[in-house]
């Protein structure tokens, strides 16, 4: 009976729909799985056998993509639960550790997938250097990969702001000051003063929306947090995949 | 059905062994090896992928058992943290402040190593070496990277461990509670000691570490024009000056840390405008 019963959901037109192929028991409809999956598809079908060998990637750039992954999806989750609100931000995060149900989990989890993540997109890459893969005709490649470093870091740097603590406060303080020195765009920057820039129309008074942190750094960073450079990040992943499958693999894949 | 599949000339069949083949100008994709040493990726790359993914998140749960998220008190302008850490990964930026001016350690130099960074695939001419680790037959290249980045986790380490209140330098053992009198080191700018040394005006001085200033980059490019002429000839002249400028910059950022914690020198170059 639970044969007729698979066989009837197997056969039915919703899931011959939903999956263009059988199980992938046989070679065939293993290929098939492959490549009629959206998410699947970014492997090739067949790979050598030496490819299964661990000791040439060691799974870096897969992993990198994972804590991505875990950090959109414990991101959305804690965007739930958080106002972007110097009044509000501080207490959303108290409420995330002593109130709300696996909120500690889900911020230490985000926390130190960050953490890793930067780590692991700098093992990655000197993973790359090391076996040569930025050579032609991977060069572009390898530029796209160091568009995502500078974009991990300055993901980490935006979220550092969002729980309004001291450590949040004065990292970005520090850090946003930094960009006040800039050369000619700078108000303390070689030549920024000599050029007009002044504390309320340069660089950092850009990036901070004020001249010091506060409500309007907070929803700056909110955003590009949460919304922009995540969208970078996922375009620029996509042509990085794409290009790994049409440039060829670089070791014994 | 039946009908559908009598029109094909080979016949579809979930016993025969199915792959995608590409017409390729010079090499398949698989050239060197039988077409029969390959697996499905179904499920032998993707079982790997998945343990993989397993074990990350198996690691991160053991993690934060013992390690949570730091939360620090309400944010609050008017008391400054002493010392201020940045977060780890941008500790050997905010410890080369010590060494540089925050318009170079801040933002100039950071740009430069990304820049460095994503030129080095251009300027990198030797064939050799792709798809396999090797350290002999890209000894250079290596070492750039090494060089580079054991600068970056070095000035790490000192950031996390060896600095104190005001930024100041403390080892494990010192008395991390008091803060250190800043009157014990004197900082002084190069041209001072050279107007000192040989008893000249302050325009000498300047002159002499001008000289040394410009003289480390054109010396430093013109010998191994010389010395090391067929890695010259691989890369032509441009390709070769825009790397000896970032390989220059690199060995000058570890030179300064050397001359400001051996000798406590301030600046090596001081200019009206900006100064090293």
């Amino acid at each position: 009976m639970l044969q007729k019963l698979k066989s009837g959901i197997v056969e039915s037109q919703i899931f011959k729909s939903i999956f263009r192929h059988g199980y992938p028991d046989n070679d065939l409809d293993r290929a098939y799985a492959v490549f009629t999956n959206v998410f699947l598809h970014i492997h090739p079908v067949k790979v050598r056998r030496s490819a299964l060998r661990m000791r040439y990637t060691f799974c870096l750039g897969g992993i990198t993509l994972f804590l991505f992954i875990i950090l959109t999806l414990t991101g959305i989750w804690l965007m739930f639960y958080y106002t972007p609100y110097t009044g509000l931000a501080y207490r959303n995060i108290k409420d995330l550790q002593f109130v709300i149900f696996g909120g500690n989990l889900m911020r230490d989890l985000h926390r130190f997938a960050a953490h890793g993540m930067v780590l692991f997109v700098w093992l990655h890459m000197t993973r790359v250097f090391l076996t040569g893969a930025y050579k032609a005709p991977r060069e572009f490649n390898w530029v796209v990969g160091v568009v995502l470093l500078v974009n991990t870091l300055i993901l980490s740097w935006t979220g550092y702001l969002l729980p309004w603590d001291q450590l949040a406060y004065w990292a970005v303080t520090v850090g946003a000051k930094m960009a006040s020195y800039t050369p000619f765009i700078g108000q303390n920057g070689p030549w920024g003063p000599q050029l007009g820039f002044l504390p309320t129309n340069d660089i950092m008074f850009m990036l901070l929306g004020g001249t010091v942190v506060g409500q309007n750094a907070l929803i700056r960073f909110y955003v590009l947090h949460c919304v922009v450079l995540p969208l970078v990040v996922t375009v620029f992943l996509a042509v990085h995949f794409w290009r790994i499958r049409k440039d060829g693999f670089s070791g014994p894949l | 059905m039946d009908e559908k599949v009598t029109r094909e000339i080979f016949p579809r069949d979930s016993r025969k062994s199915y792959g995608l083949v590409e017409l390729m100008k010079k090499s398949a994709p698989i050239i060197r090896k039988e077409p029969e040493d390959t697996v499905n990726v179904w499920p032998n790359l993707l079982m790997i992928e998945f343990i993989c993914a397993i074990l990350v998140t198996v690691g991160l749960m053991v993690l934060i058992q013992f390690e949570h998220a730091p939360l620090r008190s309400l944010a609050d302008p008017s008391t400054t943290p002493n010392p201020m850490r940045a977060p780890w990964y941008f500790l050997g930026l905010q410890e080369l402040l010590v060494y540089f001016d925050p318009w170079y350690a801040g933002v100039v130099l950071p740009g430069m190593i990304i820049l460095g960074l994503m030129l080095f695939p251009y300027l990198d001419t030797n064939p050799k070496g792709v798809g396999y680790y090797t350290y002999t037959e890209r000894k250079f290249a290596v070492f750039n990277y090494a060089f580079g980045f054991s600068l970056w986790w070095v000035t790490i380490v000192i950031g996390t461990y060896l600095r104190g209140l005001d930024w100041q330098w403390y080892w494990p053992w010192s008395n991390h509670l008091e803060h250190m009198n800043p009157a014990l080191v004197t900082l002084i700018p190069l041209h001072i000691i050279f107007m000192n040394w040989f008893h000249v005006s302050e325009g000498v001085g300047k002159l002499i570490t001008d000289i040394l200033f410009v003289g480390y980059f054109a010396v430093w490019t013109i010998i191994p024009m010389i010395v090391w002429k067929p890695m010259y000839k691989a890369m032509g002249l441009w390709r070769y000056l825009t790397f000896m400028f970032f390989f220059l910059s690199m060995m000058g950022v570890a030179l300064k840390i050397v001359f400001r914690l051996l000798f406590n020198i301030k600046y090596v170059l001081v200019t009206p405008w900006i100064n090293f």
